[in-house]
């Protein structure tokens, strides 16, 4: 017997339930009053669609209708690749479904040795450290990167992943106005001089499909003696010679520290990564929570990556397409008087911008019964508190469905009064 | 005029522009509660602030901050570094 065994017991068998006044759930009152309100206005959820089969990268069936998919980050269309999905079968029946472990104990298998090579020879770099997802690559990159007294400089428009691995870590955080060169530079400026500095920028931000200007904004950095690091998850695949971003087509591959990338994206499954030449990145392995406390990625996972990665190195067809079908799209979009997030097809995002939430809605689902699928964002997610029907092209779209998408646009947008 | 009541009416004036509802700006008047503003406005407030008095303040210190008199306070504190 025990000590503990012969303690009397005092174990209240029956607590006191906790009370309304306590309940922790109360806070999302709001947000279940607001959901209520859409739904009892007889709309679809646009947060609950449903993909009951996916039968290519631009195909699916949501509620037994044959969909066109113009919503889901699937730029380079490799997630029917006969070479992807033939590495990921071989990777499932020679290593298993999963890797039961952590990078840094027993979850390092031939396959993440692989996806790191292949990350290092696609970006021309000396290191690669894969993450579970691209979240946690930002999550883990930011907060493990700058600590106390040091500073951390990012847009006011960065992804949640960004803000969210800026409070993570134990930085001071200061952002700047969206795009802005100039506010960017009077920010760092009010710095003290002598403090660690990162810069955080993206390449393309997702909600509008703009463009950072990298080349101005990271001189600027430098100029201030600030690291930088680049989040270029909406543009691997297609931009600059070798497809590594817009940090690449820009021309400033020599001053940017840091890639932040994803499997999720152009890759076509899932994972997130970090790039650098900097001599004492492995360093990161040991340090970074987001890479240590967690399990890695299934051997299928990163099979598919690197098999995927390996054929992007040399899409040139498919780059071409992409951009000859975010081309086709913006011009139809535009010259129908939809307002769009960019004034040129800068990105393979097309956002369209409406009024208000109830003719977003309108035209999301009027667009989903006439068999398309696009994005719904909406505040705080968007910028300027604006609603958008946000397109994402693909490169296996084909002419004659970007046409019909158009024909869409047109029916519904009457339709709603959009346009 | 004190100092402090001259950062205070500089920063009511920056307020201003964003004072849709015309509530009345005291020291107590809180950003959330009494001007009702959004995580975007407050961004766009903070960064209008920040180039008056040619000062950064840091998404850590602007957590700390709820009304009027405390950011007063804290352009105070910042302008005197």
């Amino acid at each position: 017997m025990t000590e503990t065994g012969l303690q009397p017991e005092t174990l209240d068998l029956d607590p006191a339930p906790v009370g309304p006044e306590r309940d922790l759930m109360n806070k999302f009152d709001g947000l279940i009053g607001e959901r209520q309100a859409l739904l009892d206005s007889g709309v679809i959820d646009p947060f609950a669609i449903v993909m009951q089969q996916v039968t290519s990268p631009t195909e699916a069936v949501i509620d037994g209708r044959d969909t066109i998919l113009l919503g889901t980050y699937n730029y380079m269309g490799m997630t029917f690749d006969p070479d992807v999905i033939a590495a990921g079968h071989a990777a499932l029946d020679d290593f298993g479904s999963g890797t039961n472990g952590s990078r840094m104990l027993n979850g390092t298998f031939r396959d993440h040795m692989e996806v790191e090579q292949a990350l290092r020879d696609f970006y021309g770099v000396t290191g690669a450290i894969v993450f579970s997802t691209g979240y946690m690559a930002n999550l883990g990159m930011i907060s493990t990167l700058v600590g106390k007294g040091e500073y951390v400089i990012l847009d006011a428009d960065s992804h949640a992943s960004i803000y969210d691995g800026c409070k993570q870590g134990v930085a001071e955080i200061v952002r700047f106005r969206h795009n802005s060169v100039e506010d960017l530079d009077k920010r760092l400026g009010r710095l003290p001089t002598e403090a660690g500095k990162l810069v955080v920028l993206e390449g393309v931000y997702s909600m509008l499909g703009d463009v950072a200007p990298l080349k101005e904004m990271v001189a600027v950095a430098k100029k201030h003696g600030a690291m930088v690091l680049s989040d270029e998850a909406h543009s691997m695949g297609f931009y600059g010679p070798n497809g590594r971003g817009v940090y690449e087509a820009q021309g400033c591959e020599g001053d940017v520290d840091f890639v932040v990338g994803t499997f999720s994206k152009s890759v076509g499954t899932v994972g997130g990564f970090c790039v650098s030449n900097h001599p004492k990145f492995e360093a990161i392995r040991l340090a970074c929570r987001a890479y240590i406390f967690t399990a890695s990625l299934p051997p299928s996972v990163v099979a598919t990556a690197a098999a995927s990665i390996r054929k992007l190195m040399t899409a040139d067809a498919k780059r071409a397409q992409l951009w000859k079908n975010a081309a086709h799209l913006h011009g139809g979009l535009k010259s129908l008087g939809f307002r769009l997030g960019t004034e040129q097809p800068d990105s393979a995002i097309v956002a369209v911008i409406l009024d208000d939430q109830e003719q977003a809605v309108r035209m999301w689902q009027g667009l989903l019964v006439s068999g398309l699928y696009v994005n719904m964002a909406r505040p705080p997610a968007t910028p300027a508190g604006t609603f958008l029907l946000r397109c994402s092209l693909c490169a296996e779209h084909s002419d004659a469905q970007i046409a019909r998408v158009i024909g869409m646009f047109e029916a519904v947008g009457k339709a709603v009064g959009a346009i | 005029m004190s100092d402090r009541q001259s950062i205070f009416d500089a920063v009511k004036a920056q307020i201003e522009p964003f004072n849709k509802k015309g509530v009345p700006i005291t020291d107590a008047t809180t950003f959330q509660g009494d001007l009702e503003w959004d995580s975007l406005t407050v961004m766009d407030f903070v960064a209008s602030i920040e180039d008056e008095f040619d000062i950064i303040i840091t998404m850590n210190m602007q957590a700390e901050i709820e009304n009027v008199g405390q950011l007063v306070d804290a352009v105070a504190k910042l302008r005197d570094n």
